[in-house]
Parts: structure tokens; sequence; C-alpha cells
């Protein structure tokens, strides 16, 4: 028999783990269903990432949390108290959840401290003032405080929405595809800085993009979205390594699929050897012997080596500074990507030696 | 069985904003059934009189009127811009801008003040008899010439604007373009600057038609028979209304071919708009001989289409200053001011309404309404006066049968205010319409998410992001009613008298010396908007 005590703990953890709890939830427009039984649940603190091609139906996803859309079927909750379900819909502005648009949406009529300010009508103006300099700070636009917003760049707009959605201090924030409208050599550095803002306040957030890399750096957990259904919901260390389907590991990270064929429900025959396969590592369990599959290689999972017998064929090489992606094809045809520092400079249709080290062997039917 | 099952589905979905886009169309619609209700009871009578002896010759003057206004504006817009744009010679950035300044002089203005200047007893033949002892070789003032002189110089600064913005925007670059390819300046010109400016200079020359197709004031000050002094005359002399809205529909035949082209030059438009809005490219420095040209073209055309007729006037006006500014005279300003207040408070409010109704309710219906409602500003205002007569008085008769004493509508201000929504509806809506795309839907959704909705998201963000273009949409639709004259003229209640109305009537008394003030006076607001184009269109 478990005290009462116990309880309490386990309901307030269980507040924790599920702060947001997005439960079976579908979505359609028109009769076209658009989202169909997401599930996934986020911490408190956490910042996770919905990842996915175009169209796949993430921002419909991120706008139903908003409160723009409604919901269809299932329930999505925020700290124990339900937003939407069939037929309910708490209306945006009284969910107290912070949104960053991908165009940003600044008040092109109010100034940059008018702009991060204009949630905070809960507070006094005394107090909005300070909460508003104090994000201004953190930020780094001191000084532009009555900036207009057509005179900043496209990284400190960006900012500046960041910190009127944070502004309220909301329970949630939600950012849609905020990296995209900035240059490349900026989002990684900005994408860094976000996160460092977000974790400081201490603020759950959500984001959607359609780049892994800032889903990497970004997020604690990912939920990869093939159209309209939830693939995978994971660390970024269990998508890439240990990826549920074929789509999310070709979505996810570079990699190429080599033929295969069970020995024995836990070894895999390919042209480059029997690999073992760890328990856990799909959900596809149901693999016999002698059934055809698909084997994944990720370029991490060879290791250029000239000492080493098995050898391969440069087609194609794409210098990348510290080191050369080469694309090598095996004897019987089939390619394979490889990652080699860059002082190994080798021409197109060389052979060069090769050595695999999986950690993870990820076999697909 | 099934059709009618979703019309039924349809009607009980109607709310009270389609309700209200729906009246917003309406009198634009009930203008146009006026006019053409005429053919369910032609007056045979008037009418084959007209045919005979009024139609034949109006029709011609009508059309030579628009074509000679559309040559001359066309070839002085175009090399105006031209000039200004892409050369550089002495006071061109003065130029620039005071080549715009003529727009504020209304035509039936520049009419009076012209003939005042060119007629026999006027400055310029007096001048002519004292220094070469006669001025017979003079042409008449009082002809075709006269009449297209007149409304070309009030008219030309809308292809000057249009084709100059187009000329900035590429000229330059596109000579550059021109000169990398071995053209000479001049050749660039004819085959790279001009072909690619069409749009404009197409866009420009119609806007100009359509306002000459609608002129009243200056066509009856030259005695220049037009279809839109023919409405007037049919229906103020003959007496006959359903002659009046014959003549009106046949003008209609015109105001419809010129939209519809003036639609597909705008099309155009948005096809060739560039991107790079900024030239870099140095100007062509005019050399010698050219250059004083250059300067004299702009000295002359600015002088005869502002500087002579305001002096014109200021001679006029000035001796007789202290008589005619009597009480009669401030209460045509504070009608004409009163009267455009009404006018603008309530079209702009409309148009607010609707520019916000139809951007909520973002729909197909939706559109179309709006684009109805803001048709009226190329209906002639003599066309509409006519035209909205019809549904009024039929309401009249409506509520007489219902044993009001009547007319109640006939002869108030409520026609003349419906006549003015119509015509200038889509220059209230015009700067709104710009301004509102400016409110992307996730600007709504930022505003929701931080808590502010409703009514409060209204004030606090959409009415603020739209300030600059309703003050805009203010400004244009005072200054316009103030200016119109066909519309006031025919359908102000009885006694009722505007600055305009009363410089016409003076005028067509030939009583311009007491003309002068109250043209002044109008001069002086219709400044206003000329500044504001001056400073929108970035006059470099």
């Amino acid at each position: 028999m478990p005290n009462s005590n116990d309880i309490m703990m386990s309901e307030s953890q269980d507040v924790i783990e599920n702060y947001l709890s997005v439960d079976n939830v579908s979505i359609g427009f028109d009769g076209r269903e658009i989202l169909s039984n997401i599930t996934f649940q986020l911490k408190r603190g956490d910042i996770g990432c919905l990842l996915g091609p175009s169209g796949c139906g993430k921002t419909t996803l991120l706008r139903s949390i908003a409160g723009f859309e409604t919901v269809d079927d299932g329930m999505i909750k925020l700290n124990n108290k339900a937003l939407s379900h069939h037929g309910y819909l708490l209306p945006a502005e009284q969910r107290n959840i912070g949104m960053v648009f991908q165009d940003y949406a600044l008040f092109s009529h109010l100034n940059v401290i008018d702009n991060i300010m204009f949630g905070l009508h809960r507070f006094s103006k005394a107090q909005a003032t300070i909460r508003a300099n104090d994000l201004i700070a953190r930020i780094g636009l001191v000084g532009k405080e009555l900036a207009m917003p057509h005179e900043l760049s496209g990284g400190e707009q960006q900012r500046v929405a960041l910190a009127r959605a944070l502004a309220p201090e909301p329970q949630l924030l939600l950012l849609d595809e905020p990296f995209s409208n900035l240059d490349v050599e900026l989002r990684e550095t900005l994408s860094r800085d976000v996160r460092d803002i977000i974790k400081q306040s201490n603020t759950t957030a959500l984001m959607v993009t359609h780049d892994q890399n800032e889903a990497f750096v970004m997020a604690d957990n990912i939920g990869v979205i093939q159209s309209g259904k939830l693939a995978q919901w994971g660390s970024a260390y269990t998508i890439y390594h240990e990826p549920i389907n074929a789509f999310v590991a070709d979505f996810v990270g570079q990699g190429v699929f080599l033929e295969g064929k069970m020995r024995s429900p836990s070894e895999v025959e390919t042209t480059l050897g029997c690999f073992e396969r760890e328990e856990s590592s799909t959900e596809q369990d149901s693999l016999a012997t002698g059934d055809k599959v698909k084997v994944l290689i990720r370029p991490d999972d060879i290791i250029h080596d000239d000492e080493s017998e098995l050898t391969a064929r440069v087609i194609t090489r794409d210098f990348r500074g510290a080191e050369f992606l080469y694309t090598l094809a095996l004897a019987n045809g089939e390619e394979l990507l490889v990652m080699v520092p860059s002082h190994h400079n080798h021409e197109i249709n060389e052979l060069i030696g090769i050595r695999l080290e999986i950690d993870h062997v990820v076999v697909f039917k | 069985m099934l059709n009618l099952l979703n019309l039924g589905k349809q009607l009980r979905k109607i709310g009270v904003w389609q309700v209200f886009l729906v009246v917003m169309a309406l009198p634009t619609l009930l203008a146009l059934l006026g006019v053409l209700s005429s053919f369910l009871h032609p007056d045979i009578e008037s009418l084959s009189h007209l045919a005979q002896y009024v139609l034949p010759q109006t029709i011609k003057n009508t059309i030579f009127l628009v074509v000679g206004v559309g040559v001359v504006t066309t070839t002085l817009g175009v090399s105006l811009a031209w000039l200004t744009a892409v050369c550089d010679f002495p006071l061109r950035k003065f130029f620039v801008w005071a080549l715009i300044l003529p727009m504020a002089i209304p035509g039936y203005v520049m009419a009076f003040a012209l003939v005042g200047l060119f007629e026999y007893t006027g400055p310029v033949q007096h001048f002519l008899r004292e220094t070469f002892g006669s001025s017979s070789a003079f042409p008449d003032i009082y002809s075709y010439g006269g009449v297209v002189m007149a409304l070309s110089l009030a008219l030309y600064p809308y292809t000057y604007l249009m084709v100059r913005n187009a000329f900035q925007t590429q000229g330059l670059r596109s000579l550059e373009v021109g000169q990398s390819l071995g053209l000479s300046i001049r050749e660039s010109f004819w085959r790279i600057c001009l072909p690619m400016a069409r749009p404009w200079i197409v866009g420009g020359t119609l806007l100009v038609m359509m306002e000459t197709l609608s002129d009243f004031g200056t066509v009856a000050i030259f005695n220049y028979d037009t279809l839109t002094s023919a409405i007037y005359k049919t229906w103020f002399g003959l007496y006959s209304l359903p002659a009046a809205l014959q003549v009106a529909s046949v003008l209609l035949i015109f105001v419809v071919v010129i939209t519809l082209l003036e639609r597909r030059s705008r099309a155009s438009q948005r096809f060739s708009q560039t991107r790079s809005a900024k030239s870099v490219a140095g100007r062509i420095r005019l050399s010698g001989v050219d250059r004083w040209l250059a300067l004299l073209v702009c000295v002359l055309v600015f002088s005869l289409a502002f500087v002579m007729p305001v002096m014109r006037l200021l001679y006029w006006a000035v001796p007789n200053m202290n008589a005619d500014i009597t009480s009669q005279f401030l209460g045509y300003v504070a009608g004409s001011t009163s009267l455009s207040l009404i006018a603008m408070l309530m079209i702009a409010g409309l148009a607010l309404l609707m520019a916000f109704t139809a951007r909520t309710y973002n729909s197909p219906f939706a559109k179309i309404v709006v684009r109805i409602s803001t048709m009226g500003y190329a209906l002639p205002g003599t066309v509409l006066a006519v035209g909205l007569f019809v549904p009024v008085a039929a309401i009249d008769n409506v509520l007489g049968a219902m044993g009001l004493s009547t007319p109640l509508l006939q002869g108030t201000m409520v026609v003349m205010l419906l006549a003015y929504s119509v015509r200038f509806m889509a220059v209230a809506f015009t700067p709104l319409e710009s301004n509102l795309l400016r409110i992307t839907p996730s600007i709504d959704a930022a505003s929701r998410s931080l808590g502010v909705s409703g009514i409060k998201m209204l004030a606090k963000v959409h009415l603020p992001m739209v300030k600059g273009g309703l003050l805009t949409a203010m400004v244009l639709v005072f200054v316009d009613v103030m200016k119109e004259l066909p519309i006031t003229l025919m359908t102000r209640p009885f006694g009722f008298n505007t600055l305009a109305v009363r410089i016409f009537e003076l005028s067509s008394e030939g009583l311009w010396e007491r003309a002068a003030l109250p043209a002044l006076a109008i001069v002086l607001v219709g400044l206003i908007p000329a500044f504001i184009l001056i400073r929108k269109s970035d006059a470099r």
C-alpha cells in the first residue's frame, strides 16, 4: 500500500513530466485530415522541437496548441489544464502562451520597448518598464529601446519578437520557424542565443522547423512529423542513432541504405559483412531469418583506413573545410557516404580503404 | 431540390457583415440601374430630337476632346518625366515637384483663368497690340484648341507622376544596360526605356481620359458641347429625365471601355514591376543648348499651367478683395467646408469599415462587393446625378404612397452625399487598403497570444497601423468634394451654395473678376493633396 505522500509526490511529478500534453490529437480541414493521432509530452522547462518537411502539418499542430486552430479529436493540456478538445477551444488570448512568428509580426507603429511591453497589461507601468528593460538587456539591444522595427536588422527583429513573447512570463513559448528568414551564418549563433535566453528564463518551449541543425542545437526532445503523423518523439541522439523508420533515418542526418538479409532474427548479412542487431534498436522485432532488409549506414559508421583490405571507389567528393564528404561505390555498385579529415585528399576513381565501426545497427524491412 | 436546400443553408449563413457589404455596393448599382432604366420608358420625342440635333455633334466633340487631351497630356507628361527623372539641367530639383502643382487647379478654374489671359481683351493680346500694332494673328481662345489646352494643363500631372515613377525606378539602370549593349542614349530611350514604361504611360493616359470624360465645368466655360454637358442641358433645359438618362447611357459606354482598358494596364503594371527601386546611376548631363532648352520647356509649362493662371486670379481678386469678402462669400466657404467635412467623415468612415470587414471576412463575395463599391470613381458626376435620381424618386414615390409627405429625399443632402460616396469611395479606400495589407494574419495572432483581442485589438493594433492611410483618405476626400462641381450643381438642395457652384455660376455669366476669389480659395485647398503626392512620390 503506497501512502498518500507517495501519491502526492507522483502527481506533482506527473505534472512536471507531462507539462504540455498532446494526447491523440487529430485535425482536419474540409474533410481532409492534416494531423492524425498526435501524442507526445513535454517536460516543464524543456525545449521541444517539431521537425518535418514543409506541408507535413507541424505548423498546424503549433497553431492548435496556441489556440488558433480547433482540434477535431484528442486533447491538449497544459499544466494539467485542458486547452483544446473536441468542441472546446480556450481562446488564444486566454492561454498565456507566447508565440514567435516566422515573419516576427512586430507592430510597425510601436518602438522596441512598446512592442515588448504590449502584452504586459497585468503589470503596473513601473513593473512593466523594469521587465521590458531587463529583457532588452538579455537580448542585447540596450540603446535601441526607442528604435522602430523597420530600423532593426533581421536578427534584431527576431530577438525583439522573442522578448515580446517572453515578456508576460508565458506558461509556454511557441516558435514557428523562427530562424527561416535569417542568413545561414546568423542562424547557428542566434539559435544558441535563443536557447540560452529561453533556458535562463526557465520557460518551456516548443519550436517548429524543417532544419535538423536548428533542432539539434535547440531541442531537448525532437518529434519528427511525417505527413500528418508523429513518426518518432525522442532526444536528438535517439532520433539520429535509433531512427524508428526509414523516413526518420533519411530525413534526419545523412546516410545510405545497404541491401541486407537476416541470417537469424538478430543477425543481418550485407556485402560489408555480418552485424549483430541490438534488441532495442527498432520496433520492428518481427524480423525473421531470411527476410530481405535495408541496413542504415551513417557517414560516421565508416572510418577511412588506408591499411584496410576493404576498399571502395571514390565517386564524388565535397570539400567541407575540415573534412571531405566522399561518396564511395562498392564492388557491387552499392554506395556509401564517408566523412574524412580533409588532409586525406583522394581523387575521383581512386580506390580507398575503409573500415566499419557501427554502434547502432539499424535495420528496416 | 438539392440546390434549393443548399440555397437555404447559404441564406441562413448570411450575417450582419454581408448585409453591410451589400449596402455598401448598393448606391453604385442603383445609379447604374437608374441609367439603364431609361430603356424601359424611353422619351421618344426628346430622344429623336437628341438623336438628330444633339448626339452626333456631342459624341464627335467628346471623342475629339478625349483624344486631343490624351495626346497632349501624354506628350507633356512623358517628356517632362524624362527630363526631370533622367536628365540634369538647371533648376531640375525645383521643377520635379513644381510641375505637379497645376493639379491643384480644377479644370473649370484653369479654363476661365486661361480665357482671361488669352481672349481679345486679355493681357496677352493687349501686349501684342501694344508691341506689334495688331493681335489678329492670335488664335481664338474659344476653340477646340483652347479647351484641349485648359484640360491638358490641369490634367497632365497625372501622367507626369506615373511615368516619372516608372523612369525613376528603371530609367537610368536600363539606359546603362542599353549602353553596355552598344546602343546610344537616343536609341536606348526609344527601344528600351519608353517600351518598359509603357504600362504606366498607358495607365496615366487612360486616367486622364477618364477625367476628361467626366469633366463638366471646363467644357461649359468654353461652350464646347460634350456628352456631360448634353446630360445637364437635357435635364435642366429640356426637362426630360428619360432623355438625359439616354445620353448618360451613351457616355457610360465610353466610360466602360476606358475603365476596362485601365484595368488591363494596371495588371500589366504589376507584371512589369521591377524590384530594384533605387537607381544609383548618374543622370544624363545635358550639354550646351540642350540644358537651356530643357529649362525653357519646364519654365513654359510651369508658368502656363500654374504661375500665369494664379497671377491672373490674383490680379482679379486683389483689387476687389474688400468688396468680395462679404458675409455671402463667407457663407459659401462655410457651406463648402461643412459639406466637405460631412462627406469626408462619412466616406472615410465607411471606407474604413468596409476595409476591415473585407479583411476579416476575406471571401470572393467580399472582394466582388469591394470592387463594385469602389467602381464609382470612373462614373462622371453628371451620370451619377441623373442615375441616382431614379431610385431616389422611386423611394419617394413609395413613401408617398404610404402616406408620408413627399418628397422626403429629393432635393436633400442625402442624395448629394450618396452620389459623393459612390464617386469618392475609391479615393478613400485605396490608401486604407495599402495600409491594411501590412497587417498580416500573424499580427492578429501575435496580438491575441499577448492577450489582446476583439475591439481592444482594433484600437491598439489595427487603427494605429492604418492611421497614415486614414489621414490621407480624409484629406483626399475633403479636397475632392470641395472641388467637385456637377454632382453638387445637379443634386444640391435648393438655395445651397458651395464655392465650386458659385465659381461656375459667376464664370458662366462672364463675371470672372468676382469668380477669382472663390477660385483662389479652391486652389489653395487643392495644394494640400498636391503636396501629399509630392511627398509620397519621392521627388528627387
